[in-house]
């Protein structure tokens, strides 16, 4: 049971280290700091304040039969005051997004109505309307500064509702993102471009055009802190700021893709297309888990526990993974939820630290109780719901002096403090060669041709190119014979050097 | 049906007056923490910085000397007073924190070569090229101590005259007994004008003598013939010798393990060796460019500090090849003695230009009291740099230190030199038969031999 909580910390690859001295001293340190987490571990099983909620059924009844009434029924008075629908007809669908404790939302309503909510006290801190069109709100590192993605630009807020700043070089932006540990506000644009700036000091990191259109399903996986964008031809493409192209680019669905979300874990990726099928994806083998039919899901969210929201039309679903194991994950439905009046669902999120979905909708938004979602026991030095000023105002200067740089986003954020292996170049063996050779060979066959108008799609032409694109693509693999012949011409090839005694090794052609 | 929810009661998770301390709940859960170890990599990058930015370890220097200070002497019972003494013959007891001197002993003739002090701390001990000996007594420190001028001079309480000058001396740890060098090892108790005993070797003088702090009748000696030589004091003659290729001027007993002694060599390296077997060294400490003058042991054990005439105090850890820390001042000449205060915190130089300088040992240390919640982040930062030291940038940072121009340049030169003896001598392994040529391990290879 210990073993799936501890992430085992191996910076040390033992073949890289020549220094024997150093070695050791790091394997035993290392050591040492296995051993504490274990005990930490061990010691936490019991000192926790709180366990997590549930939702048992006893005999034939399902769960997802169990509706919000009567949960209602049975839970205590504090929790069923999260039970509410707040209805605002004039202002378009809501967005919502939560801080990080789970103690603040905002709201943005399409119609240009932004508020700012403490959910504890279910207090209104503020509300603005600026009169334009808002797509999208998001939190910065605490609930002093959130962003809203207006008609044209970008707007930084602050908590009383002043203006902070216009973000002009976005454009109009589509979907806004924050990742926590670097400070990068990313967003994407409604032609297509990914746009990363640093909150701290508003240098532009990265504008990268992702050359796939226009799009507006970006999510941020919390675990690594890559960018997923969804596209329209049914491809998810991963990104970091550092490059210009993605680092993983997978074919999920035949038709566009509507919706992406990740688990915390960093591992677990759902994904709908507009064929109303959702997909679970594994991120360490890149391959499809699980699909499930039946409907299309415009919006998707996972809770810190590991259950999984799917929003369609006015109906919520909300799956959990029955399978206790984290190697094998079968999701399956755990409750259901209709909204009132048939309101159509805009966005789902779950609320950090709480049982609770923030559902925003197009009349206003709403929460319901999930019990199970999250998680019950909070770390008073990452997330602290019960937050003093003064604790908020030391935890923005930790924050800020433990933030990343850009360069550390990458797929597999376990290999920093890591030794890079040294890389010895093999050359390729004659299969793997052959292998590429004949992959190449069927890309630029497979290729169509665009059928030319105005009298310029002979046939003879169009056979002529094809031939001549696959003259290409096997004339970037050289005939093996051609290597033999040219390194003759060498006087003393490599192999050679190998054989001389060592006194002539000064002698050997140095390449 | 069971159904429970989250619900937290307020009162329970937050504090009930502004008297009492704010609750804090732990949670270790990794997922919670994600990107964690980039988060202790940059704190490690971070925590090296900030060493660097409050590395001041000059503290202060203690002026009052008329000629160059040749030699130093801590007094155990008393962690505020350091005996000095110069060229001239001047001896002053300083108090460490006004850095003034509290009282003067006036006597010597010439140069004084040797301070110290019995482990009771009521006896001091000089000798120097007038060949006398003389005995002081130490005057208790009282409060009024650093008010006082410094104006007090003492009589000596007992003067002894001898036969040839002194080069060094050094007090017994458990004992009445303390041993001079001169032309011969000299064996002396307080209350005796001659030697009780004396050792002699061959006709080369004996430049520095150290008892072991372990065993009461041990020492150990080093001679201009460039042998380092331990003496039993209950046999009549040498216990161990060993003949070196260059003269060694001060060697220390390590206090927590006593039988190791670290010997400071002319050639610029110290040499730790175990003196039961003294063939082959332990460690061979290289960083300086020029002669080692003096050198002290931390009472933990695990440092030692040395002077060298190349203007530089260097300190090093007790099993490592290189200095963790060099401190240098462009005012500090040629450096003669150093000694690692006894609470491990300071360390002390006497140079040539007449200034003792007080360095803190920890350059970046925050002295004063500190409050524990200090105390761990000091300690968190310490641990986190440490995990991550062997890394580029972080290596860069904690390694970097300005060294003065002469000493930059002649560390290239030796690095230039070594190569290219290196690579001679790979290359006639390369042409000569395979076996034939064997190179000694640099710990034999400066020992001639070992003489019995």
């Amino acid at each position: 049971m210990l073993s799936w909580r501890l992430k085992l910390r191996n910076i040390l690859e033992e073949k890289t280290l020549k220094d024997k001295k150093l070695k050791t001293q790091l394997a035993s340190r290392e050591k040492l700091y296995g051993k504490s987490a274990k005990t930490a571990a061990k010691i936490e099983k019991w000192l926790l304040p709180a366990e997590a909620g549930y939702l048992e059924t006893d005999g034939l009844e399902k769960t997802w039969r169990v509706k919000q009434t009567d949960i209602a029924n049975e839970v205590d008075l504090l929790s069923s005051r999260n039970q509410y629908d707040i209805v605002l007809p004039d202002f378009g669908p809501y967005k919502l997004d939560f801080t990080a404790s789970g103690r603040h939302m905002i709201a943005g309503g399409r119609k240009g109505h932004l508020a700012l909510v403490d959910m504890m006290s279910m207090n209104l801190i503020k509300e603005i309307q600026v009169k334009e069109t808002v797509r999208d709100v998001a939190f910065l590192h605490n609930e002093q500064f959130f962003a809203a993605a207006q008609k044209k630009y970008a707007y930084i807020y602050g908590r009383d509702g002043t203006e902070l700043h216009c973000l002009k070089e976005r454009g109009p932006v589509a979907r806004l993102r924050f990742l926590k540990n670097h400070f990068l506000l990313a967003s994407v644009n409604k032609s297509g471009q990914l746009h990363y700036q640093d909150v701290t000091y508003g240098g532009m990191v990265a504008s990268i055009r992702t050359g796939k259109g226009r799009t507006d399903v970006m999510e941020v996986n919390p675990y690594n802190g890559v960018v997923a964008l969804g596209h329209s031809g049914g491809t998810v493409t991963m990104w970091k700021p550092t490059s210009q192209a993605p680092l993983v680019q997978m074919q999920c669905h035949p038709g566009p893709v509507s919706s992406v979300a990740f688990h915390p874990n960093g591992h677990l990726m759902a994904t709908s297309g507009k064929e109303r099928k959702l997909k679970i994806w594994d991120l360490r083998k890149f391959e499809e888990i699980q699909t499930i039919h039946g409907f299309h899901a415009k919006t998707l969210s996972f809770s810190q526990k590991g259950l999984l929201a799917a929003g369609t039309g006015s109906f919520v679903q909300i799956l959990g993974d029955s399978s206790g194991s984290s190697s094998s994950h079968n999701y399956s439905r755990y409750m259901n939820h209709s909204m009132v009046k048939g309101y159509q669902i805009e966005k789902l999120m779950f609320r950090p630290y709480e049982d609770v979905i923030g559902i925003g909708h197009s009349m206003g938004w709403s929460s319901i109780l999930i019990p199970g979602s999250g998680e019950p026991n909070f770390d008073s030095w990452v997330a602290n719901p019960f937050e003093t000023s003064k604790q908020r105002r030391e935890k923005e200067v930790h924050l800020l002096l433990d933030k990343l740089p850009p360069e550390t986003i990458m797929l597999d954020p376990s290999k920093i403090g890591a030794m890079k292996p040294s890389r010895r170049k093999e050359k390729p063996s004659r299969g793997e060669i052959e292998a590429e050779k004949e992959v190449a060979i069927e890309a630029a066959k497979s290729t169509e041709l665009k059928k030319k108008t105005k009298g310029r799609n002979k046939p003879s032409k169009r056979t002529k190119k094809k031939k001549e694109m696959v003259e290409n693509a096997k004339r970037t693999f050289p005939e093996q014979g051609h290597n033999n012949t040219a390194s003759k011409k060498r006087r003393i090839g490599e192999d050679a050097a190998a054989e001389l005694p060592a006194s002539l090794k000064r002698f050997a052609r140095k390449n | 049906m069971k159904i429970k929810t989250l619900s937290r009661p307020v009162d329970e998770y937050t504090r009930e007056r502004s008297q009492d301390l704010q609750v804090v709940f732990h949670n270790f859960d990794p997922s919670l923490r994600p990107m964690e170890k980039a988060v202790e990599y940059k704190r490690a990058l971070t925590a090296a910085k900030l060493e660097k930015i409050f590395a001041r370890p000059f503290v202060g220097a203690m002026d009052g000397h008329r000629d160059g200070v040749s030699c130093m002497a801590k007094n155990p019972n008393y962690l505020k007073g350091i005996f000095s003494a110069s060229m001239d013959g001047d001896i002053r007891l300083w108090d460490i924190s006004s850095r003034r001197t509290v009282c003067q002993f006036p006597g010597h003739q010439g140069a004084v070569r040797g301070l110290t002090v019995s482990t009771d701390g009521n006896v001091l001990v000089s000798c120097g090229t007038d060949c006398t000996v003389r005995l002081w007594k130490v005057p208790r420190p009282t409060l009024e101590d650093s008010s006082v001028s410094s104006e007090n001079f003492i009589e000596p309480a007992a003067e002894y005259v001898w036969k040839n000058a002194f080069w060094a001396v050094d007090h017994q740890f458990e004992g009445e007994l303390f041993a001079t060098a001169g032309a011969q090892l000299e064996i002396w108790n307080h209350n005796r004008a001659s030697p009780v005993q004396s050792f002699q070797w061959g006709t080369d003088s004996v430049i520095s003598v150290r008892f072991n702090p372990g065993e009461p009748d041990i020492l150990a000696t080093s001679a201009s013939d460039r042998s380092i030589t331990i003496y039993d004091l209950r046999m009549s003659s040498a216990a161990r010798r060993i003949i070196m290729m260059t003269k060694t001027n001060s060697i220390a007993w390590n206090p927590m393990e006593p039988m190791n002694l670290t010997a400071a060599n002319e050639d610029g390296s110290c040499y730790s060796f175990d003196g039961r077997k003294m063939d082959e060294a332990k460690c061979v400490h290289k960083d300086h460019v020029s002669a080692v003058m003096d050198i002290d042991f931390s009472p933990t054990g695990r440092e030692f500090v040395t002077g060298s005439y190349d203007r530089s105090v260097r300190i090093f850890p007790y099993n490592g090849g290189h200095s963790r820390e060099i401190y240098h001042t462009k005012r500090m000449q040629r450096v003669f003695c150093v000694k690692y205060s006894c609470d491990a915190t300071y360390v002390l130089s006497g140079s040539d230009d007449t200034n003792l300088r007080l360095w803190k040992a920890k350059a970046s240390e925050q002295l004063g009291v500190i409050l524990p919640r200090e105390q761990k982040k000091h300690e968190y930062n310490e641990a986190v740099k440490n995990r991550y030291k062997h890394l580029p940038e972080v290596k860069r940072i904690v390694r970097h230190r300005h060294l003065p121009k002469p000493i930059y340049k002649a560390l290239g030169i030796i690095r230039t030199v070594n190569d290219s003896k290196r690579r001679k001598e790979d290359r006639r392994r390369a042409h000569s038969a395979p076996g034939t040529i064997v190179t000694k391990p640099l710990r034999q290879r400066r020992i001639i031999k070992e003489v019995e």
